[in-house]
């Protein structure tokens, strides 16, 4: 597979959100707005590039029985930083994920790929894979979180253009949900015709 | 796997682990304690100056006890004179938390309110952080005006379809009054009986 492949594969072919259906909690829970969607995207892909390179550098070293526990401490680690940092240089993007931040220690996502990528192939293409599968998923929230944004507030990134009530429902949780049903329909839509 | 399972390699492995990855964090604590401590303290300043009159000092935050609960509060000076207090306040409003800055001059008018904390629903009981409904609480003056919602027999506009939120938001600056009573009765005792008067009008 060539390297450029392997970050492609994560925006359309295995995208996290589209595809996949991996990592729908806060998927649902933090695309209220745009920026929301992106911080949350960018904070899970940051994680997941380090702790893919980290389980890929240490997976030869770890005995089989014990490999989730230590993954997840990896992981827990490099979200542990992640929170230290933002809670430092960005606490207004800190305080409105809230929760959702120690959350990504439990995003399927970036289990998933230690367990199916990491720990079976070299730093660069684990680095790679982290990579396209972070860009896919906060493609995948920053686009729902324009739609439930646009629909539910008219505005756009912050920017009210409109100042009228919107719909809204897309703000609050069904919103999410249907949301995200159309955004599938028309990805795979447009997927099937590559 | 080139690393059998047995039990002194899955202990070692974990150990180390643990042990490299609580190091790492214990540097970055170290490193990002500084500029968090800022960054709090930097919002809590922020959010005191915008509720009370033009001032220059802030003290550090103190704390009171009023009806079995603890409210923090800061005093605020320009040049020697205390020209006002920012209180905090908490009450439950329709989604958990609805946490306030309330700032007071020294006659006992609300200057200003801030949310710090809010759990509403967005487009609803989240419009009590907009304008509309926060601005009619700037220069409210609770000993001739009632803290309460039109609906309960006050003086309070609520926000539409958000009562909940709109009882709960002015509850909160009912609270920060009753605080601000107790404090300035406390500091200053020449003002007491006056006080009281302003107290029982507004029963």
């Amino acid at each position: 597979m060539s390297k450029l492949n392997l970050i492609t594969k994560g925006l359309v072919k295995e995208n996290p959100t589209f595809v996949l259906l991996l990592g729908m909690c806060p998927t649902l829970a933090t695309t209220t707005s745009a920026i929301n969607g992106m911080s949350m995207g960018l904070a899970t892909m940051f994680v997941l590039i380090l702790s893919n390179m980290a389980i890929s550098a240490i997976a030869r070293f770890i005995p089989d029985k014990v490999r989730i526990p230590a993954y997840i401490v990896v992981i827990a680690t490099f979200v542990t930083l992640l929170q230290f940092l933002m809670q430092a240089f960005v606490p207004s993007i800190y305080e409105s994920l809230g929760l959702f931040i120690p959350l990504i220690v439990v995003n399927c996502i970036i289990l998933g790929r230690a367990e199916a990528f990491a720990n079976k192939n070299g730093v660069l293409d684990s680095a790679l894979d982290g990579i396209g599968i972070g860009l896919g998923f906060t493609i995948a929230l920053t686009l729902l979180g324009i739609i439930r944004e646009l629909l539910g507030n008219l505005s756009f990134f912050g920017w009210k253009f409109c100042q009228a009530d919107g719909i809204l429902a897309f703000v609050l949780a069904p919103g999410a949900f249907i949301a995200l049903a159309y955004l599938i329909v028309v990805f795979r839509k447009v997927a099937e015709k590559k | 796997m080139a690393v059998n399972s047995s039990f002194k390699n899955m202990t070692l492995c974990l150990l180390v682990i643990c042990f490299v990855c609580s190091a790492l964090l214990a540097g970055v604590n170290v490193l990002t304690k500084g500029p968090i401590a800022k960054a709090v303290e930097a919002k809590t300043t922020a959010a005191v100056t915008a509720v009370v009159p033009e001032c220059d000092i802030v003290s550090n935050v103190q704390s009171t006890e009023f009806n079995g609960n603890n409210y923090n509060y800061y005093v605020v000076r320009l040049g020697e004179d205390v020209v006002g207090y920012a209180i905090e306040t908490s009450v439950s409003g329709f989604g958990g938390n609805l946490k306030l800055m309330v700032g007071f001059n020294t006659e006992g008018v609300v200057c200003n309110t801030s949310v710090l904390e809010c759990n509403e629903t967005p487009g609803l009981g989240a419009k009590c952080k907009e304008a509309a409904f926060a601005d009619q609480f700037k220069d409210f003056n609770p000993s001739v005006k009632a803290l309460k919602v039109r609906k309960d027999g006050g003086d309070v506009d609520a926000i539409t379809a958000s009562t909940i939120t709109s009882r709960a938001y002015s509850l909160a600056v009912a609270n920060a009054y009753e605080v601000y009573k107790s404090l300035t009765s406390v500091q200053e005792e020449a003002p007491v009986a006056e006080e009281e008067i302003g107290g029982t009008d507004n029963e």
